[in-house]
Parts: structure tokens; C-alpha cells; sequence
């Protein structure tokens, strides 16, 4: 186990240089890299906000299947089908037919289905029904029409969500998919994440609709921005989709900030005919449910172009263009889990993880020598060899660095030294039935070489299973503590063995003590 | 080497591994664990603010109607720690115990931490970490079957058992808190603990094979006296690092440390204490090693 050959020695070092003196990549300038690589600082280091988003389905679920109602009835009459007793409750629609074998017929028929589509993808319908009793069904989202549903709603809410956060323009967002009903976002460097929070927790549902001067059927009430209650009628005559641009802008008049929009062909010509044939009624604008204003149309507006105002602060102003522009959420978004931390308190446990690390890598350093003597300078070069290897290898990884990996890097360095401690421990007790010194490092090292992989491997697991299971900062753990094991076999097993191998053959006359 | 009988207090040390054992778990199931808000839900706020008084800022969210309130002084002077349980929206809620903190504190509030969890996420988050757990002890027990024979297998996950379940009464016993780091922790400790276990047991398989003639006990003092240097030599390097981070690695990272250091003392304790003499009661001698040897290579 001493004996090395040249190219052996060559390729130990060259693997330890090449990924030690990536270590340094970390130091360079910002504006002078040689190499764009270094380790990622986490939230809890350099501040910043994570945010854990949930879609809720459930909502958008209940308008879809109104949204069906219509249709069935008119494939129902189309074919002449008799219906009655038509029910809408919660997730599922509940009807009395004449001819159920027609309908199935038609309702599971996949050319052209417009009511029920077939989903190539799931093989399945997005719809289906069961039998209550003899001509009563209930109609209902399939499995896989809700999962489609909510893919779509979850792919277009990210779609939003990175939209509105662009337009903020914080730096470097992470925006992703976890999970079916979730979306993650990391704002590295944000103090205060509330004004993104709010920006993300309105859905922005715009819509137009007429003020109606009684309380007819197809109206509702609704509260003004002023507090008249006033009613509004369902129906929509043009909606946020049909806007393409919004800004902030101040009315010249009373510097009042307003919001101005401006509207595609199709909504132009919705506005325009709907603003032409009610001139002296009242417009709702209304969003999320709730008025913003209700103006009176004075005359008709053909332009594409509008403003919207509604006792707005500049800040308001800007916040509702850039909802406007972004466009609505498909279903409301809501903060599951938050954690946010300020940059002075990331550069304090920065400050204290690198202080703690210090102290701890000298006093382990210090034990050594003291128990060891030149084989504890040994261990000792074998340990900055691994915190080198180990910083190395997080940095051509470029991973990400948290307080709790810290505290793993801090731990490697109690371990690490084990592996050497193993060794020279065995060799001791080689060295008493031994007459040969050669002979005595030489069967140490063979016959640890199995209780230190064992040994390690049993800490690796752990580390690999926290990483699996981890979330943030603990993952950062897991990849310090696990990546640490590996540099640590290497530095025990070959650096400081070659190193060994040079102080024992130079030495092969003298009495040697370990 | 050292030469220490060990095998004579094994009985002692069991009795009292068995008592701390059953302690912890009657503390655990009738005292409970101190879960923060990662298993719990809940909103933890840290501040910094001169001039003012945890029964000040007490005083402040009282009025808010948000359920139990603990506010308690969180390492440098000025620095408060905030644990709401009122799961309200957090949109909402978080903004309303902001404002309220910097109006009515009469001082400048300084938010350095805000974290928030869900109810569903909480749950979540102790599910995935009951089964990280679990799973590291399968995987451990899977290991050790696999490199040795199946009563060390047995011996390594009782002695685990022992560790993380006292680590865990302590935590119970001091209402220490249970959260995100405590569980990163107890799987290092079983990572750490087996680790120990493992170079005694290799040292017992080998002298197993060396002398025929001594029983488990003989066999099982002589290979923990033999490794009895390492051990401590080990311990002792992790816990300067461990009292490193517990001194000076800041508040975040006190409680993990905490369990850390507990972990490795008693991990220490129970390779020596609690695997090694199980093989006693296993039987287990020279030729539970030969018949593995013989299965192995027909």
C-alpha cells in the first residue's frame, strides 16, 4: 500500500490541483471572471424571498361545469332528447332524460364531440356520467378532465406569475413547477416581498358591464368605490383579455394617477358598439368582483383607447397597469409557505458560519498535532486538501450554499479526520507485532481500508437520503455533508497515504513512532 | 491499547439504556415534542428593534386576536423572536403584523426573518420527514444485513433506535425545538452513530475469526478496547466542531447543533454500550461468521 508509481502519484495530484483550484474561482472579481463559476449563495445567506404558491382548482372546476350547461342543452334539443329537472350542484350536473342509450350514443361519440371531448393524451373523455336511477344521471369531470384542468390552469398561472414578476423587475427569479399544484418562487435579494405577494394574490379578473338602473333578473349587487350599492348587470360586455397594453398615467385636469388602456381589434369593436348604444348609462368597471369605478359613458368611444380611474395612488396606478398588462390569473393564488430573510441577517450567519468554521477547523487541526505528531501534520494536510477538494467541488457543481451546508462543511471537518485517525490507530497496533515498519503501515492501510468505507458509506446514505427528501437549506446540508465523505476518502486514502509512503520510506532506518 | 472491562458493566449500562429508553418514549408520547412551525404551521417573525420590551411587542399583537402568541428575546440584545399559530391567510396576515409591530413600537423595526407555513404544507413537511427518517433506518439495517450477518444487522438498528429516540426525549424533556434542522440533524446522528458501530463490529467479525476459543463477551471487550482510541479520537474532533458551530454558529444554527452533539454522545455510548452486547444475546460466535463464509463461497 506504499508503494505508488510515478504516473499514480502524477494523477492523484493533478485530480487534487484541478479541483482545489476551482476553491479560488470564488474569490475572483465580478467584472474579470476567468471562469463563470462559483458556488450560489442561498436565501438564508444573501437574503431574499421564497414563496410556495398554490393553485385552487376547485373554483375554476364549478365555473367549467356551468360553462357545459349550455352546450348539453342544446345537444339535448339538437337530437331530441327530452330533458328535465336540470340541476346545477357544486363539481356536477344532475338532469332527467328520455333516451339515455342516445345520449350515451352521443355523448361518448369522439368525432367532433364538442360537448364531451375525447383527451388523446389520457385516453379518456374530459367529461362522464353515471346513472342515479331509471332516467336520472349526473354528469361530471372525468379524472382526467380535472387533471387537465388544473395542468392548464397551473401552466398559465406560472405563465403570470413570471410575467408580473419580470415586470417588477427584481433580479435572477427562480419560477417553478412543484408538484401539481404548486409553483415556486425565489426572489434572491428581495427585503420585502409584500408588494410581489400582493401583486401575485389577485387573480385581476377585468371586466365591463352595464349599470342597470333596477334589480331585473341577470343583475347583481355590487358596492362602488364611493359605497352606492349599485346593480350590475351579468353580462359582460368586454373583458381583460381584450387589452393589450395599460400604463400609469396622470390625468392632466386634477393630476389624478389613472390607468390607460389600450384595446385589441375585437375588443375596440365591443367597447365601441356597447359604449355607442348606452351613451348617458353608467359603465362598472369591475375587477376581481370588485368596482373600481362606474362612469357615465358620454359619448361613444371607438378609439380602442380608455381610462380608468378610481381615486388611485401613483403606486396603485402602477400596480393595476401591470396587472392589466400582465393579464388574470386563472384562479387565485395563495401563499402556502413563506420564508423570507433580510440581507443584514444573511451576512450575520454568514460572518458566524465562517467564524465557527475557522475556529472549529483550528482546534481540530490543533488536537491533531497534538495527538499525532507529524502523522497529525499529515491528517491536517489531508484535511486542507479536502476542504479545498470539497469547496472545489460545490463550486464546479455550482451549488447552492446555506447556513445548515456551512455547518456541514464544519462537520466534515470533525469526520473527516476519522479516516486518518482509522489508519493510524491499525498502524499502531500493527506496529506492536510488527518488526517491519514498511510492513506494519503497509498491512494498516489494507486492513482499514474496509472499516473506512464502511464506515463512510453508512454517513453517505444518510446524506443521500436527506437530500431526497430535503427542502432549501437542508438540501444545502446534504450536499456539503455527502460531497465532504467523498473528498474525504479521497484525501485519506490517497493523498495522505502518499504522503505517509514518502515520511516512512525516508525514514526506513529510524525507529518511527506514530 | 487500552484495556478496560467493559463487558462487566454491559448489564448495568443496558439497564439504564432500557430505562432512558422507556423514559423518552413516555415523555415523547405524553409530554410531546416541541414542534416549530415547520411541522406545526404557523408564522415565526425575527426582528430587531432597540428600545423596546418582549411584553411591549406582546402587548402590540394581543390586540390582533391571533391565537397564541410567544415573543421571546432570540440571541443579541434587541433581537426578538415572534411565533404566531393563527393560520389565517398569509397574505394578509403577515402585512397587518407588520404595520401594526412599526406603528406602535415606539423605535425603527428591523424584519431580518418572516417565515410562514400552511397547514397543508406543515403536515406535508412532517410526513416527508418521518419517512426521511424511517428510510435512512431501512437503509442502514439493509447495509449492515448486506456486509455482515443479520444479528449485527439487528444489533446496529436497536442501538440507532436507542439514539434517536433518546435524542428525541431530551428534546422532549428541555421543550426543545422540533423543526426542519432537528430532523437533518437526527439523520446525521444516524449516520454518525452507525458509522461508530460499524468499526467495532468489523473489529468483532475479525477477532471472531482470529480466536475461536473466547466467547462474544471476551471478543466484544477486546474489540472495543481495540478501537477504544479511535472512538474517543473521533468523538472528540466532531464535538470541537459541533461546539464550534453551538458557540459561535449564530441562533439559527444552536437548536441542530444541539441535537448533534447529544446525537454523537450517546451514538458513542450505544457502539459500545448497546450493539456490542446485543450480539451476546444473539449467541453469536465463531461460526455465525464461518457459515455466512461458507454460504457465500460454496
Amino acid at each position: 500500500m506504499l508503494n505508488f508509481s510515478k504516473i499514480n502519484v502524477l494523477i492523484i495530484y493533478l485530480l487534487f490541483l484541478f479541483i482545489a483550484v476551482f476553491t479560488f474561482l470564488n474569490f475572483q472579481d465580478e467584472d474579470d471572471q476567468l471562469i463563470n463559476k462559483k458556488i450560489n449563495l442561498g436565501l438564508d445567506l444573501q437574503g431574499g424571498s421564497y414563496l410556495l404558491l398554490e393553485i385552487n382548482s376547485d373554483s375554476l372546476v364549478k365555473e367549467k361545469i356551468q360553462s357545459k350547461v349550455i352546450p348539453i342543452k342544446k345537444l339535448l334539443k339538437d337530437n331530441e332528447i327530452n330533458y328535465n329537472n336540470f340541476k346545477i350542484n357544486e363539481n356536477s350536473l344532475f338532469l332527467s332524460i328520455d333516451n339515455i342509450k342516445k345520449f350515451d350514443l352521443l355523448f361518448n361519440s369522439r368525432k367532433d364531440n364538442v360537448v364531451n371531448p375525447y383527451i388523446d393524451n389520457y385516453r379518456s373523455y374530459e367529461l362522464e356520467y353515471k346513472k342515479i336511477n331509471n332516467n336520472q344521471i349526473e354528469i361530471f369531470f372525468s379524472k382526467f378532465g380535472l387533471l387537465t384542468i388544473n395542468n392548464s390552469a397551473l401552466k398559465q398561472s406560472i405563465e403570470i406569475v413570471r410575467r408580473r414578476i419580470d415586470d417588477v423587475g427584481t433580479k435572477e427569479p427562480t419560477i417553478l413547477q412543484r408538484g401539481e399544484k404548486r409553483i415556486l418562487v425565489e426572489l434572491p435579494g428581495l427585503k420585502d416581498p409584500e408588494r410581489i405577494k400582493a401583486l401575485l394574490g389577485k387573480t385581476a379578473q377585468l371586466n365591463f358591464r352595464l349599470v342597470s338602473d333596477n334589480n331585473e333578473f341577470g343583475t347583481e349587487e355590487l358596492i362602488s368605490e364611493v359605497g352606492e350599492k349599485l346593480n350590475i348587470s351579468k353580462r359582460i360586455i368586454m373583458s381583460g383579455e381584450n387589452l393589450v397594453d395599460a400604463q400609469p398615467s396622470i390625468q392632466n385636469q386634477n393630476n389624478e394617477p389613472t390607468v390607460s388602456f389600450t384595446l385589441d381589434r375585437l375588443g375596440a369593436q365591443k367597447f365601441g358598439r356597447a359604449t355607442t348604444d348606452n351613451v348617458g348609462k353608467r359603465l362598472a368597471i369591475v375587477l376581481d368582483g370588485e368596482i373600481v369605478s362606474a362612469p357615465n359613458i358620454n359619448e361613444p368611444i371607438t378609439s380602442g383607447n380608455g381610462m380608468i380611474s378610481g381615486n388611485f395612488t401613483f403606486q396603485e396606478a402602477t400596480d393595476l397597469a401591470l396587472l392589466l398588462r400582465s393579464g388574470a390569473l386563472p384562479t387565485p393564488l395563495i401563499v402556502v409557505e413563506e420564508r423570507t430573510v433580510g440581507p443584514d441577517l444573511g451576512e450575520d450567519s454568514i460572518k458566524s458560519g465562517v467564524i465557527s468554521l475557522i475556529v472549529g477547523f483550528i482546534l481540530v487541526i490543533l488536537f491533531m498535532l497534538y495527538k499525532y505528531k507529524i502523522f497529525g501534520l499529515i491528517a491536517n494536510t489531508a484535511l486542507i486538501a479536502n476542504l479545498l477538494m470539497l469547496i472545489g467541488m460545490l463550486t464546479i457543481l455550482e451549488a447552492t450554499l446555506t447556513l445548515p451546508g456551512i455547518a456541514g462543511i464544519i462537520l466534515t471537518v470533525g469526520m473527516a479526520v476519522d479516516a486518518n485517525v482509522l489508519i493510524f490507530e491499525r498502524i499502531r497496533e500493527e506496529l506492536k507485532t510488527e518488526k517491519s515498519i514498511i510492513h506494519a503501515f503497509d498491512s494498516g492501510y489494507t486492513r482499514a481500508k474496509i472499516t473506512v468505507l464502511d464506515a463512510n458509506i453508512t454517513t453517505l446514505i444518510a446524506a443521500i437520503i436527506l437530500f431526497a427528501f430535503g427542502s432549501g437549506p437542508v438540501k444545502g446540508f446534504a450536499i456539503t455533508l455527502g460531497i465532504g465523505i467523498i473528498t474525504t476518502l479521497f484525501t485519506a486514502y490517497f493523498l495522505a497515504r502518499h504522503l505517509t509512503s514518502v515520511v516512512v520510506l525516508n525514514n526506513k532506518d529510524k525507529e518511527i513512532s506514530i | 491499547m487500552t484495556n478496560y472491562n467493559f463487558s462487566s458493566k454491559f448489564k448495568h449500562a443496558n439497564i439504564l439504556s432500557v430505562t432512558l429508553f422507556f423514559i423518552s418514549i413516555i415523555l415523547i408520547t405524553f409530554k410531546g415534542l416541541n414542534y416549530g412551525i415547520d411541522f406545526k404551521g404557523g408564522t415565526l417573525i425575527e426582528l430587531r428593534s432597540n428600545n423596546t420590551e418582549a411584553s411591549l411587542i406582546r402587548d402590540v399583537l394581543k390586540n390582533m386576536n391571533l391565537g397564541d402568541i410567544n415573543v421571546k428575546k432570540f440571541g443579541k440584545e434587541g433581537d426578538f423572536l415572534i411565533k404566531v399559530e393563527q393560520k389565517e391567510d398569509n397574505n394578509k396576515l403577515i402585512p397587518k403584523i407588520k404595520k401594526n409591530l412599526s406603528d406602535n413600537l415606539n423605535s425603527d423595526v428591523n424584519f431580518r426573518r418572516v417565515e410562514n407555513v400552511g397547514p397543508k404544507v406543515s403536515a406535508e413537511l412532517l410526513q416527508s420527514g418521518i419517512i426521511a427518517i424511517s428510510l435512512s433506518l431501512t437503509a442502514m439495517l439493509f447495509y449492515i444485513w448486506v456486509r455482515f450477518e443479520w444479528q449485527f444487522s439487528i444489533g446496529s438498528i436497536v442501538a440507532l433506535f436507542h439514539d434517536v429516540i433518546i435524542t428525541l426525549g431530551i428534546f422532549s424533556l428541555l421543550s426543545l425545538e422540533i423543526n426542519l434542522s432537528i430532523i437533518a440533524a437526527v439523520l446525521t446522528i444516524v449516520g454518525y452513530s452507525m458509522n461508530d458501530t460499524v468499526v467495532i463490529y468489523d473489529r468483532i467479525r475479525e477477532n471472531l475469526g482470529k480466536f475461536h476459543k473466547l466467547d462474544i463477551s471476551d471478543i466484544a471487550n477486546l474489540s472495543i478496547n481495540e478501537t477504544l482510541a479511535r472512538t474517543i479520537i473521533t468523538s472528540i474532533t466532531t464535538l470541537l466542531a459541533l461546539f464550534s458551530i453551538y458557540i459561535l454558529g449564530g441562533e439559527i444554527l444552536r437548536g441542530f447543533s444541539f441535537a448533534m452533539i447529544l446525537g454523537v454522545i450517546i451514538g458513542t455510548y450505544s457502539s459500545i454500550f448497546v450493539a456490542s452486547p446485543i450480539l451476546k444475546y444473539f449467541k453469536v460466535s465463531y461460526k455465525t461468521i464461518e457459515k455466512e463464509e461458507e454460504k457465500i463461497v460454496p
